[in-house]
C-alpha cells in the first residue's frame, strides 16, 4: 500500500507537516517494498488560491492509496474523496512514529473536512 | 466624459462626493455606482427601481462521456479551479474560476462546456426628476467583482449625459482598476490623516501606471494647512477642494440625506469642480456641453 504523508523534511525522521495544502514535501511510503519517494509540493506561483486542490492533485498523481496529514479543508477533501483516497489525521510527530500508529490502526479517518476553506 | 470618484482608503467620502457632484450637476450627469460589493448611492435618493438585469460569466461544466482523461484542462487552469480525481473524473470549483476560457480551449475532446452563471445584477434607477443611476451589485458568495464593474459600465446609456460619474470601490486592487480604467479623469477623495495620505500615495501610483490624470479632494478637513495639502504642494498635485469637517453633513448622511441637503452652498463649487474636470480633459472646450 502506498501512503502519502505531509512532511517538513525529506526523510522518515522528519516531522509530519500538519498543513496539507501548503506542506513543504510529501513522502510516499510503500508499505510492501518499504521504499520512500519524496515529492515536492510545488505550487503554481501565480495561483493565490487552491493550494489544497493542487496538493490533492499531487497525491492522486503519485498513486497514493491513503493520506496522512494534520488537517484537510473542504476543497481538498472533495478531490481526495472523489479519488477514493482516505485521509487520516496525525499530530506533528516523526513519520516513523506516525506510520507505526497507522499500522496499529490508531489514526482516525477523516469523514468530513476538519478546517474551513481559505476562500469564499 | 467619464469622471471616476475614487480613493485608496475606504470611508473617505467617495459616495458622498459622487452623490453631491451628481445632484449639483444633475441635468448633465449620469451616476454609475461601481462599488459593486456594497453599492449605496441608491439609499440617498427616492429612486424608482427598474427590473434587474443579470450579469453572467462562463463557468466550465464537465461532460464525462467525452473525456479522454488527458488532463489538459487541469494543466491549462492557472487558478486551480479544476482537478482530476481519476479517469473521466474532472472536478470543477466554480468559486475559483476566473472565466479565462483556457480550459475550453485546451480540451481537445469537447469535454468542457461553457455554462453561463449569474454572478451579480445591474439596475437602472430613475428618480422622480428623471435623473439616472446605473448600479452594479455583486452576488452574495461571488468574488469576481471586476466582471460586474465592467458590465455595469457597459450599461451606461449610449446617448448619455455630458458627464458620467463613476463611484468607484475603495482600495487600489483590481476592482479599483476596473472602475477607473475607462475614465477620462479621476477625483481622488482622501482625509488629512497618515492613513489617508498613505493610501492616497498608493492610489496615485496606480493612476500614474494607468496614465490617468487626477485631482485630489480632502474631505472632513480640520485645518486647511494639513498633511495632504503639504504633500500636494511638495509633489505638484492638483488639490482642488477641501470640504471642512461638519457635524451637519454627518447628521444628514446618517439620515440618508446627501451633502447638498445639509449644505446647499456647495452647489456652485461642485458645478465649478465638474467644469474644471472638463477643462482638464479637453482644454479647448469644443465638445463640452453644459
Amino acid at each position: 500500500m502506498k501512503i502519502a504523508l505531509t512532511t517538513q523534511g525529506s526523510t522518515l525522521e522528519a516531522l509530519l507537516d500538519p498543513r496539507f495544502g501548503r506542506c513543504r514535501f510529501f513522502i510516499l511510503f510503500d508499505s510492501e517494498t518499504q521504499l520512500i519517494s519524496v515529492i515536492e509540493n510545488t505550487q503554481q506561483l501565480n495561483a493565490t488560491q487552491g493550494a489544497g486542490i493542487q496538493a490533492a492533485q499531487h497525491v492522486i498523481r503519485a498513486g497514493a492509496q491513503a493520506l496522512i496529514s494534520g488537517h484537510c479543508g473542504p476543497k481538498a477533501f472533495r478531490v481526495l474523496k472523489a479519488a477514493g483516497i482516505p485521509i487520516y489525521l496525525s499530530d506533528a510527530k516523526p513519520l516513523t512514529e506516525v506510520l507505526q500508529l497507522f499500522d496499529q490502526k490508531a489514526l482516525n479517518e477523516l469523514t468530513s473536512p476538519d478546517v474551513e476553506g481559505h476562500w469564499v | 466624459m467619464k469622471i471616476a470618484i475614487a480613493s485608496g482608503k475606504g470611508g473617505t467620502g467617495k459616495t458622498s462626493l459622487a452623490l453631491a457632484l451628481f445632484m449639483a450637476n444633475q441635468e448633465r450627469c449620469v451616476l454609475v455606482d461601481c462599488d459593486v460589493e456594497e453599492p449605496n448611492c441608491h439609499l440617498f435618493l427616492p429612486w424608482q427601481r427598474q427590473p434587474q438585469i443579470p450579469v453572467t460569466r462562463p463557468i466550465p461544466q464537465f461532460i464525462a462521456e467525452n473525456c479522454q482523461s488527458c488532463s489538459q484542462c487541469v494543466e491549462a487552469c492557472q487558478f486551480n479551479a479544476l482537478a482530476q480525481a481519476g479517469p473521466q473524473n474532472i472536478l470543477v470549483f466554480a468559486e475559483l474560476c476566473h472565466s479565462c476560457g483556457g480550459c475550453f480551449l485546451a480540451c481537445p475532446h469537447q469535454a468542457i462546456q461553457e455554462v453561463q452563471t449569474e454572478i451579480g445584477t445591474i439596475e437602472h434607477l430613475i428618480s422622480t426628476q428623471g435623473e439616472e443611476c446605473i448600479m452594479g451589485t455583486l452576488g452574495v458568495g461571488h468574488s469576481s467583482a471586476p466582471s460586474v464593474i465592467q458590465t455595469t459600465l457597459q450599461h451606461v446609456p449610449r446617448k448619455a449625459q455630458a458627464f458620467t460619474l463613476i463611484d468607484s470601490p475603495p482600495g487600489t486592487a483590481c476592482t479599483f482598476v476596473a472602475a477607473v480604467e475607462k475614465a477620462d479623469f479621476v477625483l481622488l477623495v482622501t482625509e488629512a490623516t497618515p492613513f489617508g495620505l498613505h493610501d492616497l500615495q498608493l492610489a496615485i501610483q496606480a493612476l500614474q501606471d494607468l496614465k490617468k490624470d487626477f485631482a485630489i479632494i480632502v474631505n472632513r478637513m480640520q485645518k486647511p494647512d494639513n498633511i495632504i495639502q503639504q504633500f500636494c504642494t511638495q509633489h505638484g498635485h492638483k488639490l482642488w477642494l477641501q470640504i471642512p469637517e461638519s457635524r451637519q453633513i454627518a447628521e444628514a448622511y446618517s439620515q440618508g440625506n446627501h451633502l447638498l441637503k445639509a449644505q446647499p452652498q456647495y452647489t456652485q463649487p461642485l458645478r465649478n469642480l465638474l467644469d474644471r474636470c472638463a477643462q482638464q480633459i479637453n482644454p479647448t472646450g469644443h465638445h463640452v456641453s453644459s
